[in-house]
């Protein structure tokens, strides 16, 4: 009795499905050459993180916004750029999920994720379906050593990013005994373990290694058992929810080590939730500051005034990205991934971060590095390391 | 009379139910897009787990808040056998019994120090069993790299059979037939065969001793029942299906991290069971259809229906999805305390 | 071995702060039977409205002294606590107080998962800080670094625990909870309101929560829509340990809770000569109370009770 009502609704169901699949034809159109585009952004919008997903957003819609503006005009027609904003709540079960659905909308491109650990995941996915995928943020570099066509970024990965921090940390400020602590997530731990390496060959002495989760808000234990190592640097891989309280309670038990992070802790937040402890602290940053960009000020500037609020941290990197595949475009004179996807591994684009052109890999080439330090409650450059304006190898360190 | 014309209807019903099994996947695909034939291969994982906690927390009577544990190390073992992590490669056929044995190896690890344990004891004991192995998931990648850590382990390889691999796209009669579809019928077939294993364990010697267990342990080792192995078995039993399924997850993935595997995921596999109907099996692929399906479906037209009502959104989809879920635990165990469809021994039971 | 003393205080402050949460589980435990998993809940509902008045009171800018904007803070948490607590129990638990087991639990997930939702609603998804009204000193003792809002939370929850006891054992109250814990029917029959019992018991627990969920938010500088989750399972960890059910027991599992997880971070790494390290951490804790659990099946102070049908 129950079976034959289950089987009926379940074979109606699947007739209804089959015919409205006949009558849909809002899957052909898009990507293939219509006069609408959609780009996908994919970042953490809700969580702890939501407040850098929602500027990636931002950024994406101002470029889409900028783009249809200028009136872009790709293989002779006029195109018009749809955002399509997904969450991927920085969750890496997620990821895959909203990575499928932005493929199954046939958006031609993606500029996502943000995390490392939703990036990779998600990147097997814009693979298999051709779609370009440029990070903004992800510095992990897995992402780029899977040997996908579409993986791209447009920061420096973690492997240049902990070796600046590394050797800045050994020779810069003459560590004798650096402590280290990551939060065990794919980021953090990836970060440390680069920054401990180089730190190591640079000629600093690692004192101590200890653990955290990004849950975590006591950190006295971990900090009391590094204090008794007396260390006079401490390294921590991991994000501004954590870094903050870990200032406050290291600055608590006495410890007057220096404190120094990568990109997940040089973000506004930290200063509303470290307070005083914050200041003095070093951060480093897989790009150029604001104010160092050549467009900066003025992307500032205009972000500003379309979202009233000031940039939080990867937006100009985001900007870049979507124009990155809109310049793709009008190379190849088509908005379908399948022709534009080789120039993208071509791009040679003057954005507002600087010049981005991209190596074998997908990595970004002569990606700077830079370190700031957390004056006054704000984050000021203190040396920028690499990028192309030093040249090949090169390691001059600009200070301010 | 009635007795043939019944059996007739209920085979005719069973047909009904066969055909829309069969052809599910591309109707989903062509109306909805290959985004929802995942989600159907996510219930079926999901089916499987919700089968294999009902055989602890439904036949048995033991409260388990750690079953995702059991799913953790059956998708770790088929990932450390199949992938670059150790440049192993072995075929499914090894990795996914290992996965399988490993699983119920665990499964009495757990069990064998908590037969003592009253209900809530139990309970947290399970819990913290379940929070270990994540952190030594997340952990085991110093001094030896064995997990990898929190970066997870990447690359798995597909289901494969010689050249045959479940992940490739290809066509057939015209449809698209790709990954995703082809893992559905693999998940379906598995799936079924779960069901009708389940089906068997309900009625047999062993199924009726978890019974007698559940319903009082005094008086069924007063009848001779060794509850010690009995209790062991339904831990085995219950945490080899979950990793079975683990093994499946990482192989349609392609990538697992300990971040899939924490205590919401448990807690979602146990309202699965207790929601659908406690012990039995309709009611249990019922639950874990719904609270696959139902979320999924919340995400994809929560926006856009705020959109419509209030030009804008007042309440995000994720959040909207876990308010969702928390509610519908409270109601439906505050309306119907027994499940959605119990059976009838429990309708009884908490009859007020 | 010189930071055995200041990761002994770190441990007790931290075990305090469990054991202020355990108590208000262990109530509710020890009258109706019910893991109240939304406890934890609770606490961040009783942190964050505290938050909000402070930082409210600060743009009001009137100058007041920080011990007068902790006590308005807390004397605005409570009532919010306990309303919800209220709720909760009238909605939730009440109806199925003769369901087994499984049913109350399930429902108390889900009222963790709404109550946590609706602050993510109604706080937003941030962190929120602690507003900085509190200077706090450092006091040196013996070459560890003790702050006076550590010695206040140690004294705090002690103070707390003993009114809980006083409670419990001096008054017609207590008496009447302690016989609609031994046995509700036979209470009733003696003239004892079962349900305002009850009640009382949840708001008593919740008005503890509140309290925590200010110490908490003021210790560790942040508060936010989850933070309740991780809290009230170590809580209810401790309050399994020390025996559920028990408030001395509560305290007992609370205070050695935090000295375990304390000593296990700092010393974890030397203990098995770098093979684990402070990642482990929580799992010293749960593999503790398997061990306690094992030996002890009812906790460290629980009642020994026969094993019923």
């Amino acid at each position: 009795m129950a079976a034959v009502r289950v089987g009926s609704i379940l074979i109606l169901a699947c007739a209804i499905a089959g015919l409205a699949a006949c009558g849909d034809d809002k899957k052909a159109a898009g990507a293939k050459g219509g006069a609408t585009v959609t780009i996908g952004i994919a970042a953490p919008l809700t969580g702890p993180q939501s407040h850098i997903g929602k500027d990636l957003e931002n950024a994406v819609r101002l470029a889409a916004e900028d783009a249809n503006a200028a009136k872009v005009v790709v293989g002779g027609k006029p195109v018009h750029f749809e955002v399509q904003a997904e969450d991927d709540q920085a969750d890496p079960k997620m990821a895959p999920v909203v990575a499928q659905k932005l493929a199954d909308a046939r958006v031609a491109a993606v500029v996502g994720h943000f995390n490392s650990g939703t990036t990779i995941p998600a990147s097997r996915i814009y693979n298999d379906a051709g779609i370009p995928q440029i990070s903004p943020s992800a510095t992990n570099p897995k992402y780029t050593e899977q040997g996908f066509k579409t993986a791209f970024r447009v920061v420096a990965n973690d492997n240049q990013q902990g070796k600046v921090v590394g050797e800045y940390i050994a020779r810069e400020l003459k560590s004798k005994a650096l402590a280290i602590i990551d939060d065990r997530t794919a980021y953090g731990q990836g970060v440390a373990d680069v920054v401990e390496r180089s730190a190591k060959a640079a000629g600093a002495n690692v004192v101590a290694r200890e653990f955290t989760t990004d849950r975590s808000t006591d950190f006295k234990a971990i900090l009391t058992k590094i204090k008794g190592t007396r260390p006079d640097v401490i390294f921590f891989g991991g994000i501004d929810t954590q870094a903050g309280p870990m200032l406050q309670q290291m600055r608590g038990l006495g410890i007057e080590a220096q404190f120094v992070g990568a990109d997940g802790i040089q973000s506004t937040e930290l200063f509303k939730l470290g307070g005083n402890a914050v200041e003095g602290t070093l951060a480093s940053f897989p790009g150029l500051p604001l104010e160092r960009m050549p467009q900066g000020a003025s992307f500032g500037e205009r972000y500003r005034k379309k979202w009233n609020q000031d940039v939080v941290l990867y937006a100009p990197q985001g900007y870049d990205a979507f124009n990155v595949f809109v310049e793709a475009m009008k190379r190849a004179g088509s908005t379908d991934p399948a022709k534009f996807l080789p120039e993208v591994a071509k791009t040679d684009y003057n954005g507002i971060t600087g010049p981005i052109r991209f190596d074998e890999k997908g990595d970004l080439k002569d990606g700077p590095i830079t370190i700031f330090k957390a004056v006054g409650g704000k984050w000021q450059a203190l040396a920028t390391i690499g990028g192309p304006s030093q040249g090949q190898g090169a390691k001059a360190a600009e200070k301010n | 009379m009635e007795t043939a014309r019944r059996r007739r209807l209920a085979w005719a019903g069973l047909a009904l139910v066969a055909a829309a099994l069969a052809v599910l996947p591309f109707a989903l695909a062509s109306a909805f897009g290959l985004a929802w034939v995942r989600v159907v291969n996510l219930a079926l994982l999901y089916v499987m787990l919700a089968l294999g906690l009902n055989i602890v927390v439904g036949f048995a009577g033991l409260l388990d808040l750690g079953y995702i544990a059991f799913y953790a190390v059956g998708a770790y073992c088929y990932a450390l056998l199949s992938s670059p992590q150790f440049g192993v490669h072995l075929p499914f056929w090894i990795t996914l019994p290992t996965g399988f044995l490993l699983a119920a190896f665990f499964g009495v690890l757990l069990g064998a120090p908590t037969l003592k344990l009253r209900g809530d004891y139990l309970a947290i004991v399970t819990l913290g069993f379940g929070e270990i192995i994540r952190i030594f998931l997340n952990n085991l990648n110093a001094p030896v790299n064995i997990t990898n850590g929190p970066q997870g382990v990447n690359l798995i390889d597909p289901l494969r059979l010689g050249g045959f691999s479940l992940a490739s796209r290809g066509s057939f009669l015209g449809f698209d037939f790709g990954g995703p579809q082809k893992y559905y019928y693999a998940l379906l077939a598995i799936t079924l065969g779960i069901v009708a294993l389940n089906l068997r364990l309900q009625d047999s010697r062993i199924g009726r001793a978890w019974e007698a267990i559940r319903e009082d342990e005094t008086a069924a080792k007063a009848m001779g029942i060794n509850t010690r192995n009995i209790k062991l078995l339904a831990f085995a039993m219950g945490a080899s299906f979950g990793g079975l399924a683990g093994g499946l997850f990482a192989s349609i993935q392609g990538f697992i991290s300990p971040e899939s595997f924490g205590l919401l995921e448990s807690v979602t596999v146990l309202a699965m069971v207790v929601l659908g109907g406690m012990g039995n099996i309709p009611g249990v692929i019922l639950g874990a259809v719904l609270l696959t399906a139902v979320p999924e479906v919340i995400r994809y037209t929560v926006v856009p229906a705020q959109q419509a009502m209030f030009g804008r959104v007042l309440v995000d989809a994720e959040a909207l999805r876990m308010l969702l879920f928390g509610l519908a635990l409270i109601l439906v165990m505050v309306l119907r305390p027994a499940g959605l469809w119990p059976a009838t021994v429990r309708k009884r039971e908490f009859a007020r | 071995m010189d930071i055995l003393l200041q990761q002994l205080i770190n441990g007790v402050t931290l075990g305090s702060v469990y054991a202020l949460v355990a108590l208000g589980y262990t109530m509710v435990y020890g009258i109706i039977g019910l893991i109240n998993f939304a406890h934890g809940e609770l606490v961040m509902v009783g942190a964050l409205t505290a938050l909000s008045v402070i930082a409210a009171l600060l743009r009001l800018g009137l100058g007041l002294p920080p011990a007068a904007m902790m006590l308005i803070a807390l004397l605005a948490a409570l009532p919010v606590c306990m309303l919800l607590a209220y709720a909760m129990e009238r909605v939730a638990y009440r109806p199925l107080r003769r369901a087994p087991r499984l049913a109350p639990l399930i429902t108390a997930i889900g009222v963790s998962i709404v109550l946590q939702n609706v602050a993510m609603l109604v706080w937003g998804r941030s962190y929120f800080s602690f507003p900085p009204i509190l200077s706090v000193t450092n006091y040196d003792v013996a070459g560890a670094t003790i702050t006076d809002l550590q010695i206040l939370i140690v004294l705090l929850s002690a103070a707390l625990m003993a009114g809980l006891l006083l409670i419990v054992h001096r008054t017609r109250l207590g008496l009447a909870m302690r016989a609609t814990a031994e046995n509700l029917g036979v209470a009733a029959l003696m003239g004892v309101d079962a349900n305002r019992i009850i009640v009382a018991a949840f708001l008593l627990g919740s008005a503890l929560a509140a309290v925590a969920g200010l110490m908490v938010s003021a210790y560790y500088g942040i508060a936010h829509y989850y933070m309740g989750f991780l809290l009230g399972l170590k809580a209810f960890t401790a309050a399994v340990l020390g025996g559920i059910g028990n408030i001395g027991g509560a305290m007992l599992g609370g205070l050695l809770l935090g000295v375990i997880e304390s000593l296990g971070a700092g010393y974890i790494g030397d203990l098995t000569g770098g093979f684990l390290g402070s990642n482990y951490q929580d799992v010293f804790a749960f593999m503790v109370l398997v061990v306690v659990l094992t030996i002890r099946p009812s906790g460290l102070l629980g009642e020994r009770v026969s094993e019923r049908a």
